[in-house]
């Protein structure tokens, strides 16, 4: 990196010029779409690793089926790790988030399978069930965070000890909510959340979203031009803007396109087309999954938590208090509140990530999210995320947990035993951040 | 230097009888001191004087034990950099308090940030004006995308400044302004300090370095121990002598003694 401050005195976009002529062809490419290179090297990864695992497993791994399950599986944990990246950025942990998860899918299980209905009276399929255990989980994570966040940041109780508390009380909260029982059926309509047939939106409405995210992604590259060009800020040249919208685009269409080619199993649309008395034609009737509700819920809260992260106040505030706590405080920034936010945000994913995992699974289970939260963490410090605060990103967290998940499902695909599947991710894990570590230091 | 101050009129702070201990160390002890508009007030003392000290109890970062704080004429209460600021009092620290990992703009209105209609940060604008206080400032700092820890030292202070100055402040606390400067730098943050100066800011300047006292301060203030040794204009003492109150802190003639003068047997 030149020192621009040596340099005389000329006007930004000029200076911004002569540098571009001493950088490779590589360098003004980056410089030119102002792509993070961390980025593209886990994008790039993430193919390696599919590709690998495709040729390794003879074709099972990049098949529409397997990819349209892994995008369901990585959902919960993408969701969690989100809120991670807050909460490692200000510089804390929290080792709860698979108990949190767990004691909230027993409350919402409880609460639909037997509370509502028994206690209350409620008729089951009313869709009030769905919608009171729902909010019932969301309320419950939020004042989980809010105890953890306040004992954190205002009896300054370090938050490793606060969350490892956690761990073992949530854990233990859930299975004393039944004395270890499985609730299961759940609601029908809650279950919609968990993907498969049903919890699918199918062909045409995911062609509609695709469009529609296409749109929202050309009206953000045209709106920061024009915000640049307000400021008369330096603009990116626009085959790079157009590169940039092409190519994400293409990634969108390409996904909507993969998940509309996974057909419903042959007994489903049996099943389908007797209840509503189609004729299966000869060769099987194709039926598309399209996305899956909870591969929507987890792309919906990856934008919104960028956008807190990016737009906001509160998220200026985050990075701020983690790349310097004594200067934010300094600043007038009230850190504790901003600590404790973070937490009641990361109980209220844990919330959403339940409601998936035990929609998926059709039942709540005291057992429900063992292990998670080593999974989020690593996919928050895979994702790019430094565990000495100040940086990360949510679209780094959540490709960071495709990851992780890519590899767990190629090796089931691949036959490996599962001590040896916690050996390579464990191994996985510390190198990624190992490579970290070196481009940090090189940068 | 001379002083062309007029000292009259309700000091724009007033800090009088001001204790705080930690533990049993009592790092500020009775310590009264005043700042009059668009003049500038040097702090002089050893480490651990509690020259810092004292001006942390201005800028809000610790609560005073006893002790009152006037502005303008008007007693304050002061317990957090919050309600400093909402009296127009900025602070540029020793460790320059600035968030590493984030840009230059993000630095000048952090706690303080532009919003756009919708409630969402108004990057853009920020960097505008950024762009404007810093071209005031330091014409050639360019690296505005860039977090400030990339920055070099005469630019970190140049964006710890602006900072300062960029909300209007009508007092300034700069804690050895200079101590991370070379010698170029050091003169630009010197002519900063006469154009603010101009503008009828107070400043209190905290120091090590005597001459740079001389050079911009119109009153010096010593502290040993905790306790102000005494105080007095720049133009009615000479270097020596101020040497002598830091070190000895034996009161000249030319100076107002305080309880931390050393009490020369008559």
């Amino acid at each position: 990196m030149t020192d621009t401050a040596s340099n005389p005195p000329v006007a930004h976009t000029a200076e911004d010029r002569a540098r571009e002529s001493e950088l490779s062809a590589i360098g003004r490419f980056l410089k030119a779409t102002e792509l993070d290179i961390r980025m593209l090297g886990m994008v790039g990864a993430l193919l390696v690793i599919w590709v690998g695992i495709h040729i390794l497993s003879g074709g099972l791994f990049l098949t529409p089926r397997n990819l349209w399950n892994l995008s369901v599986q990585t959902s919960s944990v993408a969701i969690m790790a989100t809120g991670m990246v807050l909460v490692i950025v200000m510089r804390n942990i929290d080792l709860s988030v698979g108990s949190v998860e767990g004691v909230i899918g027993m409350v919402m299980g409880v609460a639909q399978a037997e509370f509502l209905i028994r206690v209350m009276g409620l008729q089951v399929g009313n869709p009030w069930i769905w919608i009171i255990a729902l909010a019932a989980g969301v309320v419950l994570g939020l004042m989980i965070g809010a105890l953890q966040g306040f004992i954190i940041a205002y009896l300054e109780v370090p938050a490793f000890i606060v969350t490892l508390g956690g761990l073992l009380i949530w854990r233990g909260m859930a299975w004393l909510m039944t004395s270890g029982r499985t609730v299961a059926p759940l609601d029908a309509t809650f279950q919609l959340m968990g993907g498969g047939p049903r919890g699918s939106i199918g062909a045409t409405a995911s062609w509609i979203v695709g469009v529609l995210a296409c749109a929202a992604v050309a009206f953000m590259l045209l709106n920061g031009r024009s915000q640049r060009k307000r400021f008369k800020f330096p603009l990116r040249p626009v085959w790079a803007e157009s590169l940039l919208g092409v190519v994400a685009c293409a990634a969108i269409l390409g996904a909507v396109w993969i998940a509309n080619s996974y057909p419903w199993p042959i007994g489903i649309v049996r099943q389908y087309a007797q209840r509503n008395g189609i004729t299966v034609p000869e060769g099987g009737l194709f039926i598309a999954h399209g996305i899956a509700i909870p591969v929507l819920i987890a792309v919906a809260v990856g934008i919104v938590m960028t956008f807190i992260t990016r737009r906001t106040r509160f998220g200026r505030y985050v990075f701020a208090i983690g790349g310097n706590p004594e200067a934010a405080e300094l600043a007038g920034i009230n850190t504790r509140w901003v600590t404790m936010k973070v937490f009641m945000i990361m109980g209220i994913l844990a919330a959403i990530s339940a409601a998936i995992a035990s929609a998926r699974l059709n039942a709540s289970t005291n057992a429900l999210g063992t292990l998670d939260e080593l999974l989020v963490i690593a996919a928050a410090v895979i994702g790019g995320t430094s565990l000495a605060g100040g940086s990360g990103t949510v679209l780094g967290a959540m490709l960071g947990a495709l990851l992780m998940q890519s590899l767990q499902s190629g090796m089931v695909l691949l036959g490996i035993d599962s001590p040896l599947q916690s050996v390579v991710v464990g191994a996985v894990l510390v190198i990624a951040v190992w490579l970290d570590t070196v481009y940090r230091k090189r940068v | 230097m001379v002083d062309t101050t007029a000292r009259t009129g309700t000091p724009l702070i007033d800090m009088r009888n001001i204790s705080i201990a930690f533990g049993g160390i009592r790092a500020v002890d009775d310590a009264s001191i005043d700042l009059f508009p668009g003049e500038v007030v040097a702090l002089l003392g050893h480490n651990g004087a509690g020259k810092s000290t004292l001006i942390k109890i201005l800028s809000g970062a610790y609560k005073r034990d006893s002790g009152q704080i006037f502005v303008n004429g008007e007693e304050a209460s002061i317990s957090n950099p919050r309600d400093a600021k909402k009296y127009g009092i900025e602070t540029i620290y020793q460790t320059l308090a600035l968030a590493d990992n984030v840009d230059a703009a993000a630095n000048l209105f952090l706690g303080r940030e532009l919003m756009t209609g919708w409630g969402t940060l108004d990057d853009g604008a920020m960097e505008a004006e950024a762009r404007k206080v810093m071209g005031r400032l330091n014409p050639r700092f360019q690296r505005f995308k860039e977090p400030v820890v990339k920055l070099s030292g005469g630019q970190r202070q140049s964006v710890a400044i602006a900072r300062a100055i960029l909300f209007n402040a009508r007092i300034l606390i700069m804690d050895e302004p200079t101590a991370a400067l070379g010698p170029q730098e050091t003169a630009q943050v010197g002519e900063l300090v006469m154009q603010l100066k101009a503008d009828g800011i107070g400043i209190f300047l905290i120091s090590h370095d005597i001459h740079d006292v001389f050079e911009l301060a119109d009153r010096v203030c010593v502290m040993k121990n905790g306790q102000v040794v005494g105080t007095a204009r720049t133009s009615d003492v000479t270097q020596d002598e101020v040497l002598g109150m830091i070190i000895l802190g034996k009161c000249p003639p030319g100076a107002i003694p305080g309880p931390g003068a050393l009490k020369i047997a008559a």
